[in-house]
């Protein structure tokens, strides 16, 4: 199936299959998580790296062509925006008051003056401890 | 590239787009649905990747690329309505 006469286009497959995997324990985890900011971390983290390696893969596989370079700006792009917009969904979420899993430890944002200032309601109903 | 990897790949990232629509339907707050979908847009530019390399054509690259910027876009948006606030603020 896989022809291993050009290491450049065994080297594609290999990233390939390892950015599915990262997709699929991406998916799992946003699944099976207790609350919004597991799933959003883990769901958010896995599934970037894994798209960004199979846009890799595809760059390996064809090379500096038309599609190589396209897929290099997409992979860039990727690689930027979904962090940000993970973070603005995190941040809106905790502003918007959104429990905490009752497991979690510790809460930064609620004790940072900024977040207290935002929904102070939502700070104080939230446990301190658990 | 043959045809097991393409089905292997693609049948992956089908798993991976029906768990994202099984939280985005079960999930209990809307902070969920919302994660759901900015995954499920990033999930699609995976599957744009995928349809790149079996085609051989670069359209779908830049499908995947145009998706991308909506992707973003949309998340924001859909962060922006999740706090509560008008989309000027």
């Amino acid at each position: 199936m896989i022809d291993f006469s050009n290491p450049l286009h065994l080297l594609a497959y290999v990233v390939m299959a390892a950015g599915l995997a990262f997709d699929i324990v991406g998916c799992i985890g946003l699944v099976r998580l207790p609350d919004v900011y597991n799933r959003l971390q883990a769901a958010t983290k896995c599934v970037t790296l894994g798209t960004f390696l199979i846009l890799l893969g595809v760059v390996l596989r064809f090379g500096f062509g038309s599609m190589g370079w396209k897929a290099l700006l997409c992979l860039w792009f990727i690689a930027m925006t979904s962090p940000t917009a993970a973070h603005a969904i995190a941040r809106a979420a905790h502003r918007a008051g959104y429990p905490l899993w009752k497991g979690s430890v510790e809460d930064r944002y609620a004790e940072d003056d900024e977040g207290r200032k935002i929904a102070p309601a939502a700070a104080a109903d939230r446990p301190k401890e658990a | 590239m043959t045809a097991l990897e393409i089905v292997i790949l693609m049948l992956g990232l089908s798993l991976c787009a029906f768990l994202c629509l099984f939280r985005a339907l079960r999930g209990p707050t809307p902070a969920d649905r919302t994660v759901s979908v900015d995954i499920l847009g990033i999930l699609m530019v995976g599957f744009c990747a995928v349809l790149t390399v079996a085609t051989g054509k670069d359209l779908y690259m830049i499908v995947g690329l145009a998706w991308a910027h909506l992707a973003f876009v949309g998340s924001l948006a859909l962060a922006k309505f999740l706090e509560g606030k008008s989309f000027d603020d």
